[in-house]
């Protein structure tokens, strides 16, 4: 048995490789007939190798487990079906990100100075003073290029009718570019023959691009700045990927017991040679625990005294502390008028329509729609505290009804945007699985945004829940010429 | 290379080979139990003392007998230095550092972990213990031959090497201190052929008999037992051997005067000893001097690359690290102690 595309139906929702009437996109014609052709042990065979390759390079999440009394390692869960994407469309995609990058940051860099946007009453200002992200600690500091979030992941999901959103940004400590990566690689070792008849746009540039994009924010202009990835530890679910980007990028992987910050207000890390000093840091440590002398004072992740050397220059810190701020899902809301009033132009990537149910007469509208409305807090990521009004129950709804009543500014709500799908394979054969995409854009002297990105792919069937300690799974995501 | 990543490395090495040193002191003293007569009790009671962890002991268990002794030197996960323990530790001294040493090598690491938790209930009787124990040497010996045949011989490989070679030195002084002082009757006549067997048993727990046959060619007796295991310089685990071992990795290590001046009086101290006619008493003082002196020794590579105060940034030459001696009213047990360090967080 073989798979075949005219029996394959996406329901109704967008596909990203097969067209309504079973007929694959042109732009995955030869992807399609390719994987027809193979037999279902040919298939097996790929999908065998695949897994082994994901074993033998270790690609792994961790998850924490009561039985082994502390963490484990799982492979990466991963779909040899890639996603296939025109580089028309993804030019469009990366023009819109980089705007919307740029503004968040004129954004950010605003509100921790001149405040003028919330003068100017286009955000209104009780926002940012009840904003749980907002560090009175940063104010009056102008980071190198006025750049605050300099590795950002927005994730982007398509709608019924094609429509690209964005749905959010992540512009604290976001993950997953390294299995973006990896699935390149693996894609490279399982499918070789396919890449030779398409040409599909690299994505290996990325941690060069990095090593880049800190280095330009070094405080000293050398030619070798001295660049650390700052990582919780061994038992972070993303600590494979903190010590895949220290590797790729050939720079030390280190805890916050690792350094320290001298009598001079500079940062050093502990070496066998002694000390040495720190120019950038990548820190991938959530703001709160960065510093227990400025946050948090019994975080054990941090370096004491790390805000002292960052507000004098003698430190960069990648994100900058605060820039959570403009991640807000109520902020989030604003975006739109932000990119209209520092850049004056129109967004070119629309956000999803979104009810603030801080408006009275907004709030009103999404209390009497609960049951159709996605609701969001503003500051939780990963999923978390959120109600899914379709699928809850009644005794849900009232109690997110009345958690929006006693706090309205901490509530936006959304309509249930429907993922779109790609085929994936599923005993022998493929079926429709809702995505999302994770670009990643960089940004200090210039802006750079991953070809592609990641691919999150809910592999339960009908879920469109892609995380992946909750059975979510990946692709590979082609950017190809038309 | 950073401090931590270095002090990972030297204790994954001290553990492993705690490890493979526990397993071979069960099992010499296994088969010299059977061939000595029922009259000489010799039992269990040495292993708790080499170890150090007689208190520790008292306080857990009734009686001094094999099966208990056995189970608290291999599976009681109460007692820090147990088998199980050791393995775990280097264990997740390994998973931290997993990216700096071979793949491999952390793979095997932590298969020996898991197996040795696996097969833990069969160990206790003596019928699968000799095999087992024997797993757990392949295993550790494996691992180091992995180590040095893969892993980068850098700064990295020094520290290993460093910690492997402190933990023999201080196991092998340990073996001959309880089973030449603590144990043994003073040499006398009515016992001569036991005397024997007991002094191959030391060799053989430290797979140095072959060695000590061919190389000093006369019977087994004390003094030429005791001056092969300490002052040898070519059996890989005689005292003089694993220091001047420490010594060669010390010297490839920036700022090492401090270490390596420790050193130096430890490395004389051992080959100035007279032991031919040294007596039971002089001999435990002995001893427990050079355990003391190593453990000062661990404590002045801990302060020089271990943990790095704020002090002197890299190219600043004007400081020596500090070389404070630990309490001098201290004894080998809870120098033992203090050498024990489950680096993990």
């Amino acid at each position: 048995m073989t798979i075949k595309w005219k029996n394959y139906s996406a329901d109704g929702f967008f596909d990203e490789l097969i067209l309504p009437s079973g007929r694959p996109r042109k732009s995955a014609a030869s992807l399609c007939k390719y994987i027809a052709s193979l037999k279902d042990d040919e298939l097996q065979e790929r999908k065998d190798a695949s897994e082994l390759a994901i074993r033998t390079m270790g690609i792994t999440f961790t998850v924490y487990s009561e039985e082994e009394g502390g963490t484990i390692d799982r492979a990466w869960p991963f779909d040899i079906i890639p996603r296939v994407i025109t580089n028309t469309e993804w030019e469009q995609i990366e023009k819109g990100l980089k705007q919307r990058v740029q503004a968040l940051n004129m954004f950010i860099n605003d509100l921790y100075n001149k405040q003028q946007i919330l003068k100017d009453n286009i955000v209104p200002r009780n926002l940012i003073d009840d904003s749980a992200n907002f560090r009175p600690q940063c104010v009056g500091i102008k980071p190198p290029h006025g750049v605050w979030a300099h590795i950002c992941g927005s994730d982007l999901v398509r709608d019924k009718d094609g429509t690209v959103y964005v749905l959010e940004d992540n512009l604290r400590v976001p993950s997953g570019v390294s299995y973006m990566l990896e699935n390149r690689a693996i894609m490279k070792r399982v499918f070789s023959e396919l890449f030779e008849d398409y040409s599909i746009r690299p994505v290996d540039e990325y941690p060069s691009k990095l090593y880049d994009c800190l280095a330009a924010i070094s405080p000293r202009k050398t030619k070798n700045p001295e660049i650390v990835v700052l990582t919780p530890g061994i038992y972070n679910s993303a600590y494979f990927e903190h010590s895949y980007l220290a590797q790729q990028m050939g720079a030390e992987l280190v805890e916050g017991s690792d350094l320290l910050v001298g009598d001079d207000d500079y940062v050093y890390m502990r070496t066998v040679e002694g000390l040495s000093k720190v120019d950038v840091i990548y820190r991938r440590v959530d703001d709160l625990f960065l510093d227990p002398e400025a946050f948090h004072p019994d975080s054990m992740l941090g370096v004491r005294g790390l805000m002292r050397a960052w507000k004098k220059g003698n430190v960069a810190l990648a994100n900058a502390p605060g820039a959570g701020v403009a991640d807000d899902k109520v902020i989030y809301t604003y975006v739109p008028k932000i990119i209209k009033y520092y850049l004056d132009q129109d967004p070119i990537l629309p956000n999803v329509p979104s009810y603030r149910c801080v408006n009275k007469s907004e709030r009103d509208y999404v209390l009497n729609n609960l049951d159709k409305l996605v609701v969001k807090p503003a500051n939780e990521s990963g999923g978390y505290g959120m109600l899914i009004g379709p699928q809850a129950s009644t005794k849900e709804r009232e109690h997110f009804a009345n958690l929006i009543r006693r706090n309205p500014r901490n509530y936006m709500a959304q309509p249930l945007i429907i993922l779109s799908t790609a085929p994936t394979l599923v005993d022998h054969s493929a079926e429709p699985r809702h995505l999302d995409l994770r670009p990643f854009i960089l940004s200090s002297n210039e802006i750079y945004v991953t070809t592609g990105g990641l691919t999150r792919v809910a592999l339960r069937k009908g879920s469109t829940v892609v995380n992946s300690s909750q059975g979510g799974g990946s692709k590979d995501t082609w950017i190809v010429e038309d | 290379m950073l401090s931590r990543v270095a002090e990972r490395i030297y204790w994954m090495a001290r553990y492993i080979e705690r490890a493979e040193n526990t397993a071979r002191m069960i099992n010499v003293n296994t088969n010299l139990l059977l061939d000595l007569p029922k009259r000489v009790t010799l039992g269990w009671q040495p292993l708790i003392q080499i170890t150090g962890s007689k208190k520790m002991y008292d306080e857990n268990y009734p009686e001094i007998n094999e099966r208990n002794v056995v189970k608290f030197l291999i599976a009681d996960t109460r007692y820090i230095g147990s088998l199980i323990n050791s393995l775990n530790a280097a264990r997740e001294n390994g998973r931290t550092i997993r990216d700096i040493i071979p793949r491999e090598a952390w793979e095997k690491v932590n298969d020996l972990y898991l197996n040795t938790k696996n097969q833990l209930p069969q160990v206790l009787s003596r019928r699968n213990r000799y095999d087992f124990l024997g797993y757990i040497i392949g295993s550790t010996q494996g691992i180091t031959g992995l180590l040095a045949g893969t892993m980068t011989h850098n700064f990295g490989y020094d520290f290993l090497r460093i910690g492997r070679n402190l933990e023999r030195a201080d196991m092998t002084s340990r073996i001959i201190d309880v089973r030449s002082v603590n144990l043994l009757p003073e040499e006398s006549e009515d016992l001569p052929p036991y005397e024997t067997i007991q002094w191959m048993s030391v060799l053989q727990s430290l797979s140095a008999y072959q060695n000590y046959r061919q190389q000093v060619q006369s019977r087994v007796q004390r003094g030429e037992v005791l001056k092969y295991l300490l002052q040898d310089i070519y059996f890989p685990r005689a005292f003089n051997h694993c220091i001047h071992e420490v010594h060669s990795s010390l010297k490839n290590l920036p700022r090492h005067m401090g270490p390596i001046r420790h050193l130096n009086q430890i490395i004389r101290s051992v080959e100035t000893a007279q032991l031919d006619k040294i007596s039971k008493k002089a001999l435990h003082k002995y001893i427990d001097e050079l355990q003391l002196q190593l453990a000062g020794l661990h404590q002045t590579i801990s302060t020089t690359y271990f943990s790095i105060q704020e002090e002197q940034p890299v190219k600043s030459k004007k400081k020596k690290s500090k070389s404070k001696k630990s309490g001098k009213k201290s004894n080998a047990s809870t120098a033992r102690a203090a050498q024990s360090a489950a680096t993990a967080n």
